[in-house]
């Protein structure tokens, strides 16, 4: 069970960079919104708590834009139909842009950091 | 997506509401997935439900911030706004009535106003490229009359052939009176009022007519055939709109005159030229005919492309003094002047500042709406706080709110300007059709294009003004506060009062220099309505009279003594008498008069107006007769020549001695001075009265004649008898009107009485408001104090002492509005001294009822309030909480 008293080792999400992650995560395969943020939470071993609040006002900015469509459909063996987002092409292309833009910004500032060390 | 297609995706129908389900559906699934997983992980169902509810918070902010990523969320929200608006505006109506109605008047005057003032002051002349037109008359002498505003036939035709700045001139005969034409052939005859124009004046105004052709060259050659032009109003009264009509030959004062043409609905020459008067045909001023008759022309030019005031005016003084008055005699060149003014600044100039004092009311007065309806608001968001405050705790933004405060206010401004619409739709058609206000294109005010955008910035304006007072002070509700059960608290509500406290101060301000300036305006009137016009208005009344003497005086003679006989035997009749012009109306004037004997230097001889009257005629009009004797029938054509003069020409003649006998040379005769009478005011009445002499009609030639018959009884009763008794005695007699002189004095302060009678309206608009106000405040801490009042009274304050303590705070509200009123009044009301009449503008009289009257009616709206807390229950009060 979550206790929230965990705060002190979380991140929160740098702005803009929610969209990225949702699309990331769904480049494994469609998947519905509670599974995308326990999806984001479990690989970075919860340090990044995405607000749930915050997960469907982006998710439906997404769609809006194109990036990914919705569909309910019910997954195999489970007992409830759900709303799964899937990737589309336009989305992909995002996703790599999003992504080198993403490098280049941990690059610079990493860059930043390591001068500032060896000063 | 294209705009349209959004909007219809934003548009609140089945699409719309699917999406909303979808969405309540994902979070349901998202809710139900995570308690899975809890319970999975050990927890309990409830505690499973509640942890899952928690890691998702506040669903309805969620679903507000989803429905944000859908797009044209204003439109979505805008409509659940109207949709919420409605139902509360419904819920509340009364408060309803009572702002939509406030708001309607306050627009609808704002909008009539601004209509008016459009018309008269904005817009240009109702012709082609107005602004070209120009003026041409000499500075006008105070006592000089009509006859010193205009030029010669001569005069007219060289200043036309020499000048260089106008593309060309025109004129008009500026001498003739109302009801001048008698049409006969169709029943009985029918007075009808024409002018005299040169023949190009519709192409220089830039008319081009409805029907049939203009005046042409050939029209004003002496001895054509004669011509008449129809006003489009005439020509739809008399003739029914007849198309045939062109062409056709009419019977005017018993001459065939044929119809060539029918003026187009948007000219009406009464409007611009003449206000308050109606002029039905026009026929073209034959040049030939008029060479000796003197000045009788005003002058109108256009300017050529290119030319200014100041060129124009460079190359008038040049030609003026070449100018003959009557080119046969070469002594009687150089004696002309001309200042041009731009026609637009003659028309309308003079009452600019009447025009920008009424906006300023009506701007006041929808500034004093707004703050009442701001207070209206503010006492409502008071009493919603607590809805406010529980829509804060579900999710709602306060722009959100602020936004929804905002839309009531404008969906209020909406219908009040939609009702202040059809109330200034009212007012103006009501106001073009009032004849009788003398102001220059009344008759053609319309609530216009540009009256619509104002009113549209004037919603706006109000709206955004009223609507974000109470706005911004909603938007620092305390939240707990406002939820407890006691969530008035004593510091927000004391803030609240400051606030309201200070509207209802400047609106009483605003309301007193309202009244004041309405005070100022009404005391004016009643002065001039004072003044001692020199005759007596009332019991007198006054017709045209249609007479044929062949230009024969022996003949003329015999028709009037007839008339006159015949008029004095009706039972009833005081006496009669005749003259050819009546006072406040057009005038003339026969240059100097001299005293015999004396040398007098170009110029400095004095030159009255000029008045040819029968035997009677001062005694009907009510006139004093100070020295000598009135005309009598004996004072014939062959007799001693003589003339009356009122008292400022008998001082300005400057006689040694008795000025009766005297001999004063004018025109060129010898006249002996017979009588001295009261100084009449002539042209205006607020101004001085000038020199005036009267010829007998036996001796002189009269240009028409008015009866004007003194009564016992109200003259109107007599209108019936006398127009049976003219028509005895002369068949073609037409049916003009018989006036009350007293209409034609109404007339003459016409204008002033419509500035007045608006301002003071608004005045009393304002204080209605004021009061309403003031009971708004005065009440609403009554109903807040409740507790309060309880407790002192439970401690034994008596109902008295209650009611006072109400009706002071009430009193020093007011008082603190009054005072700033009068420091405002002092500061502003100079700038309107050339408005007034006989009245500083620091009138004390005004100042003193003005604060008796405020003070009034304050303690009246706080009366009711006060009656109410001395009533309260102490008991019942202090368990209300």
């Amino acid at each position: 069970m979550m206790i929230p008293n965990e705060s002190i080792n979380r991140i929160d999400l740098l702005q803009g960079t929610l969209d990225m992650l949702i699309l990331r995560t769904l480049l494994f395969g469609p998947a519905h919104g509670h599974q995308i943020a326990k999806h984001i939470q479990r690989t970075t071993e919860d340090v990044l708590q995405v607000e749930h609040g915050s997960l469907y006002p982006a998710l439906h900015r997404l769609e809006r834009k194109g990036w990914v469509t919705a569909n309910w459909e019910t997954p195999k063996g489970g007992k409830r139909e759900c709303k799964f987002y899937r990737l589309t092409a336009a989305g992909k292309k995002r996703l790599v842009a999003e992504e080198s833009k993403w490098r280049r910004l941990v690059m610079s500032i990493g860059r930043v950091m390591e001068r500032a060390e060896e000063g | 997506m294209l705009w349209w297609q959004r909007i219809r995706s934003a548009w609140p129908g089945p699409r719309w509401q699917s999406r909303e389900v979808d969405l309540a559906r994902e979070l349901q699934t998202h809710l139900e997935s995570e308690a899975e997983e809890q319970r999975e992980a050990g927890a309990s169902p409830r505690e499973a439900r509640l942890a899952a509810q928690r890691a998702l918070g506040n669903t309805t902010l969620i679903k507000e911030d989803v429905r944000v990523t859908w797009g044209f969320q204003w439109l979505e929200m805008l409509f659940q706004d109207l949709r919420y608006t409605f139902r509360t505006l419904n819920r509340d109506r009364g408060f309803t009535v009572v702002a939509v109605l406030i708001l309607a008047l306050g627009i609808g005057a704002n909008v009539a106003v601004f209509s008016v003032v459009n018309t008269i002051l904005l817009r240009p002349l109702p012709f082609e490229n107005a602004q070209q037109l120009v003026w041409i008359a000499p500075q006008i002498g105070a006592k000089c009359g009509f006859s010193c505003e205009t030029y010669s036939a001569d005069a007219y035709q060289e200043f036309r052939a020499q000048n260089r700045s106008f593309q060309d001139v025109t004129g008009y005969f500026a001498f003739s009176s109302e009801d001048n034409y008698r049409l006969t052939g169709r029943g009985e005859p029918v007075p009808a009022t024409g002018i005299y124009v040169t023949r190009n004046f519709f192409q220089v105004l830039g008319v081009s007519p409805s029907l049939g052709r203009l005046f042409l060259p050939e029209d004003a050659r002496k001895g054509s055939h004669p011509v008449a032009l129809l006003a489009n109003a005439y020509w739809k009264r008399q003739f029914a709109a007849d198309p045939g009509i062109v062409g056709r030959t009419v019977d005017l004062n018993g001459q065939a005159v044929t119809v060539v043409g029918v003026l187009p609905p948007n000219f009406d020459f009464g409007a611009v030229f003449s206000p308050g008067e109606k002029v039905d045909l026009f026929t073209p001023y034959i040049l030939d005919d008029w060479r000796n008759d003197g000045n009788d022309l005003t002058l109108i030019g256009r300017l050529k492309p290119g030319f200014n005031l100041p060129q124009a005016q460079a190359d008038t003084n040049l030609v003026m003094p070449q100018l003959y008055f009557n080119t046969k005699f070469p002594n009687s060149k150089g004696f002309y002047k001309a200042t041009l003014t731009p026609l637009k600044q003659y028309v309308t100039g003079r009452l600019h500042s009447s025009l920008l004092l009424l906006w300023c009311a009506v701007g006041l007065i929808l500034l004093i709406v707004c703050v009442n309806l701001a207070n209206l608001l503010f006492g409502r968001a008071a009493a919603r706080s607590k809805e406010f405050a529980m829509r804060i705790a579900l999710g709602a933004g306060r722009m959100r709110l602020i936004r929804q405060l905002l839309t009531e206010s404008l969906v209020l401004a909406g219908a009040g300007a939609a009702l202040g619409l059809g109330i200034a739709y009212a007012i103006t058609v009501y106001l073009a059709h009032q004849g009788s206000i003398a102001l220059p294109l009344l008759s053609t005010v319309r609530v216009g294009g540009p009256a619509l955008a104002w009113t549209l910035l004037l919603t706006v304006a109000a709206a955004v003004f009223f609507g974000l007072l109470p706005g911004f002070s909603i938007s620092g509700v305390n939240l707990q506060e406002a939820l407890k059960d006691a969530g008035q608290g004593m510091s927000e509500g004391r803030k609240h009062d400051r606030t309201r406290s200070a509207l209802v101060v400047s609106e009483v301000a605003l309301a007193s220099l309202l009244l004041i300036g309405a005070g100022l305006l009404l005391r004016s009137f009643l002065r001039v309505l004072d003044v001692n016009l020199g005759f007596q208005p009332s019991r007198a009344a006054t017709i045209k009279v249609d007479y044929n003497d062949s230009g024969s005086t022996a003949k003329r003679i015999v028709i009037f003594q007839q008339i006159l006989t015949h008029i004095e035997a009706i039972p009833g009749v005081e006496a009669a008498g005749m003259v050819d012009y009546l006072p406040l109306g057009r005038n003339r004037n026969w240059g100097g008069v001299r005293v015999k004997g004396r040398l007098y230097r170009p110029g400095e001889a004095p030159s009255p107006l000029v008045y040819v009257v029968t035997p009677g005629f001062f005694r009907a009009m009510g006139m004093r007769l100070f020295a000598g004797r009135d005309f009598s029938w004996e004072d014939g054509p062959t007799n001693r020549k003589v003339v009356i003069i009122n008292q400022s020409l008998a001082r300005a003649l400057q006689t040694k001695g008795n000025v009766i006998g005297q001999t004063v040379i004018a025109g060129g005769g010898e006249d002996t001075v017979v009588g001295v009478v009261s100084d009449v005011h002539e042209t205006s009445i607020e101004g001085a009265s000038g020199w005036q002499i009267y010829y007998p009609a036996t001796q002189a030639y009269p240009a028409g004649a008015e009866l004007v018959i003194r009564s016992k009884m109200p003259p109107d009763s007599l209108a019936g008898s006398v127009m049976r008794t003219l028509r005895q005695l002369n068949p073609n007699q037409p049916a003009a009107a018989f006036e009350p002189i007293q209409q034609i004095v109404d007339h003459a302060v016409s204008p002033r009485r419509f500035f007045m009678l608006l301002v003071t309206s608004f005045a009393g608009f304002g204080l209605l408001l004021a009061s309403l106000g003031i009971y708004g405040v005065i009440s609403y801490s009554v109903t807040r104090r409740t507790h309060e009042i309880g407790i002192r009274m439970a401690l034994g304050a008596t109902p008295g002492e209650v009611q006072l303590n109400v009706i002071a705070r009430t009193l020093s509200l007011t008082l603190a509005g009054i005072a700033v009123g009068l420091v405002l009044s002092f500061a502003v009301t100079r700038l309107i001294t050339s408005l007034l009449f006989g009245v500083s503008p620091a009138d004390p009289v005004t100042f003193a009822v003005t604060v008796i009257v405020l003070a009034l009616v304050a303690l009246m709206a706080g009366y009711l309030p006060a009656r109410r807390a001395s009533r309260i229950d102490p008991m019942s009060a202090l368990r209300a909480n």
